[in-house]
């Protein structure tokens, strides 16, 4: 086993054992704490893709402005979790089962397709994937429409936040 | 050398937890964090895909920056949302927010 596997069992174990955390704890402000965990772990697992842009962006739009939203919206919202009330619902085993058979279906499925154990190509000395992603999300040949769209998209959703927290009283 | 298959399941565990998460808790903010949970996974697969396929082609890579913006939208709606119903209700429980349920 090469230092690299290593590497990426211990930040898988770490990143789901957190993700485990997020779904169970009973406190909404410790669940979101541990969300940032599983974010910060699936910013390692970018950066061991050799996707360094896609990490930072994690960890800045992800930790830095979803996470803190989060902890925003628990805190506004607080008064009724007091911790004596069940935090899943009745049917939660119907939801472990459909998790269980869902992840078992990904798999057997995954299983059965050629390119499942390939091993990826070392990447071209001189490529710059970050300059490649900023020429290609600019340029009209390749994905400047979506990138526009995606800020129409920020756009709209930042109004129709204010608009439905709005308080008219 | 990493295959490709531990980044999938990683991907497919970690979607499943999520998953769990959005069946299972009573709270809508608990809700919403299973449904960032279930989106990182579909970005781990896409920059995976992109590294182990064609390097030279960004699709992959932009795919997951589109993502990206996609779930920033999504969790400020939500979450607006959410507030929005406390203030009215005085509840974020989904059982019991059940006005158009008959």
């Amino acid at each position: 086993m090469t230092g690299e596997q290593i590497i990426f069992l211990i930040v898988a174990l770490f990143t789901l054992g957190s993700a485990l955390m997020v779904v169970t704890t009973r406190n909404l402000i410790h669940a979101a704490l541990w969300l940032v965990a599983t974010l910060f772990g699936v910013a390692v697992i970018y950066a061991m893709l050799n996707a360094g842009f896609m990490a930072v962006v994690q960890v800045v739009v992800y930790i830095g402005a979803i996470a803190i939203l989060f902890i925003f919206a628990v805190m506004l919202t607080r008064k009724d979790l007091r911790d004596n009330t069940p935090q899943t619902n009745k049917n939660w085993w119907a939801g472990a089962l459909v998790a269980v058979l869902t992840f078992g279906g990904l798999v057997f499925t995954l299983q059965g397709w050629s390119g499942f154990s390939k091993t990826a190509a070392a990447v071209p000395s001189g490529f710059d994937a970050i300059s490649q992603l900023g020429e290609q999300l600019t340029s009209p040949a390749a994905y400047v429409l979506p990138f526009e769209v995606a800020s129409v998209l920020l756009l709209a959703a930042l109004v129709g936040a204010v608009y439905v927290a709005f308080n008219k009283k | 050398m990493i295959p490709l298959s531990w980044y999938l399941i990683l991907a497919a565990a970690l979607f499943v937890i999520g998953l769990f998460g959005v069946l299972v808790r009573r709270n809508a903010v608990a809700i919403l964090l299973g449904v960032e949970l279930m989106l990182n996974p579909v970005n781990i697969n896409l920059v995976s895909f992109w590294r182990y396929g064609d390097v030279s082609s960004m699709a992959g890579q932009v795919f997951a920056v589109i993502v990206f913006a996609v779930a920033a939208a999504e969790v400020s709606v939500g979450l607006a949302l959410v507030i929005s119903v406390y203030r009215r209700r005085n509840t974020v429980v989904a059982d019991e927010l059940d006005l158009m349920k008959w």
